[in-house]
């Protein structure tokens, strides 16, 4: 579900920078209020995880596609929503930097489509209220899936419509909500099932490290904090290297539906495309007798604009050449 | 070669440019930083059918690989997780969008191919910038100029922190990957009744690695904060990226370009 740069406009980006960034603001509040020292290793360590996790595909059967972990609901089950939202925002952050997965401009819709909806959505509205009375295998298990078919259903609706918005493509909305909801649904499912299994190891081993559980309910741990710090760090080795060699080549659910929706659609064009086309045409003329040939229509764009583009990049290209190679023999002069 | 062993390569050589004695690497990050923000939104501010621009824009990256020695296959191999997302949503384009906007011979092209040709070139053009960027600037830096920035410190030191973790189960993820499918050649995958014993000892010496580092932190000086020797500001920290972006507000707002 992680976004690209490509598919958000400038005005999209933005808002959710500054939707994500307000969140960020309280969530580093709260932490500073709590005043944890410990919690800060145990976020890294969790971030790890979600990092290895976040790597794989799981294979949903039946309908030829794969997704991945968002890990929002498991990040908020083990650290609360706000040091959960944080360390979402570091794992994020650290896979666009390192592996090109997500944009960097499109890290504010990421970060509310996948680490918003799981950590405060997830925690808050489901999470919590569902543990007031203690937690029991069941009730794990049911805020588990609930949060994360529900979280991810939020995320996948957010990615349509700030894709729509953005006008990077010309899908109808109701045909791209239709084809990205369920297949998201099924992700969910998947999600959730892996999330409820560690977090009822992690109930059975420490339970009062799960956040959201009143404390006179929980169980005596049988495990130290040191251990349960390593049964986490076994739960991210089974999710990053056991499963991964059951990863899924498949495409990404978002992916899968629009290869789904390109294959069956057949619907007209509508809207302002042709007056804006028309507007490049007159702007667009290095070599006019280059052009296309139909200038009463809207011409978006000319041959010769494309050839003058392509001499000035490689003039450059022999200019950056150029560049390295007097550098080099000053260096090697000096 | 499996996909731990694949992102551990990656993040090797990635360090290892990020390490290298080279102008690129040793220009101050916050302009780096700013400097790669401002072109991935200036890229995908043009309008869809704004090819020409577009391609000229393709000079930064190039320059970035040509000057900065940095290989066109490690970038081109860094688009596979976006370009097939990108392919998709382009590829929807020529089925909306069927306006005719002109002829090259006798094939007609229409506003959905054009569309669909700019959001490729601005995919392409965003990961290539990331990587320029990390190529030549570690997570530490970043992590500096973040702070320049006013990033709050305890989520700079997460993502420190998730940063140097990753490295270490990954690493040792891989080597009792490799260990077991020694010993069970023809097995596909690991057998279920194997997961536990396994992944038990992976995770305790993950944990005594991770341990270690963060200790290691704690014995240098980690006192919450991370210390990083203040960067002077040389001219030419300022110069590059005010240049290029001068550069690239001609070929934006100049119209020279269409």
């Amino acid at each position: 579900m992680h976004m690209a740069d490509a598919l958000v406009a400038p005005a999209v980006a933005g808002t959710m920078y500054v939707l994500s960034t307000g969140a960020a603001g309280v969530s580093v509040k709260k932490v500073r209020e709590e005043n944890d020292p410990k919690k800060i290793p145990v976020m890294g360590v969790m971030g790890a995880f979600v990092f290895a996790t976040q790597m794989l595909n799981f294979t949903i059967p039946g309908t030829g596609s794969s997704g991945h972990l968002c890990g929002g609901m498991m990040l908020s089950a083990m650290l609360g929503p706000c040091a959960g939202f944080l360390t979402m925002i570091g794992v994020l952050l650290v896979q666009c930097l390192l592996f090109a997965d997500g944009g960097l401009l499109a890290l504010g819709c990421n970060i509310w489509n996948m680490a918003f909806y799981g950590c405060f959505v997830g925690a808050l509205l489901i999470w919590k209220p569902i543990m007031k009375k203690g937690a029991t295998r069941a009730k794990i298990i049911l805020a588990s899936i609930l949060g994360c078919v529900l979280t991810l259903q939020m995320g996948a609706f957010s990615v349509t419509l700030e894709t729509l918005l953005s006008g990077v493509t010309e899908l109808p909305f109701s045909v791209f909500v239709a084809t990205m909801q369920p297949i998201h649904l099924a992700i969910g499912l998947v999600e959730g099932l892996i999330t409820a299994a560690v977090l009822v190891f992690v109930h059975e081993a420490r339970p009062e490290l799960l956040w959201g559980i009143g404390e006179g309910k929980a169980k005596e741990g049988k495990l130290s904090f040191k251990g349960t710090i390593v049964a986490l760090a076994v739960a991210a080795a089974i999710c990053g290297g056991a499963i991964s060699l059951f990863a899924s080549s498949f495409p990404d659910g978002l992916e899968w539906s629009m290869e789904q929706v390109a294959g069956t659609s057949e619907l007209e064009a509508e809207g302002g495309a042709y007056e804006t086309a028309a507007g490049i045409q007159e702007t667009t003329s290095l070599l006019p007798d280059y052009a296309f040939k139909d200038s009463e229509s809207a011409v978006g764009t000319s041959f010769s604009g494309i050839v003058g583009a392509l001499v000035v990049v490689g003039v450059c290209v022999g200019a950056s050449y150029a560049f390295r190679f007097f550098r080099k023999k000053d260096k090697s002069a000096t | 070669m499996n996909s731990i062993e694949k992102n551990i390569n990656e993040l090797n050589k990635l360090q290892n440019l990020q390490q290298r004695s080279h102008w690129m690497n040793e220009l101050h990050p916050l302009g780096k930083l700013l400097l790669s923000v401002l072109y991935i939104f200036i890229v995908v501010s043009f309008d869809k059918y704004k090819v020409v621009p577009l391609i000229v824009m393709s000079v930064y990256p190039f320059f970035g690989f040509i000057a900065g020695e940095l290989s066109f296959k490690e970038g081109i191999y860094r688009m596979r997780l976006i370009l097939p997302l990108v392919l998709f949503v382009g590829i929807f384009n020529p089925f909306f969008d069927k306006q005719i906007v002109g002829m090259i011979g006798s094939v007609p092209v229409t506003g959905g191919v054009l569309s669909m040709f700019t959001v490729m070139l601005k995919g392409f053009y965003s990961v290539l910038a990331v990587y320029i960027l990390i190529a030549t600037t570690s997570i530490d830096d970043i992590c500096y100029a973040l702070r320049i920035l006013h990033l709050p410190k305890v989520l700079a030191i997460v993502i420190l922190l998730i940063y140097r973790y990753f490295g270490i189960m990954a690493i040792e993820a891989d080597r009792i990957m490799t260990a077991y499918k020694l010993r069970a050649p023809h097995q596909n995958g690991i057998h279920y009744k194997a997961w536990g014993t396994l992944v038990g000892q992976w995770l305790l010496r993950s944990m005594d690695r991770a341990e270690n580092v963060y200790e290691s932190m704690l014995l240098r000086g980690f006192t919450g904060d991370f210390r990083i020797r203040k960067k002077k500001v040389r001219i030419a920290d300022i110069l590059y990226p005010i240049i290029w972006l001068l550069a690239f507000a001609f070929v934006r707002y100049s119209g020279f370009f269409g």
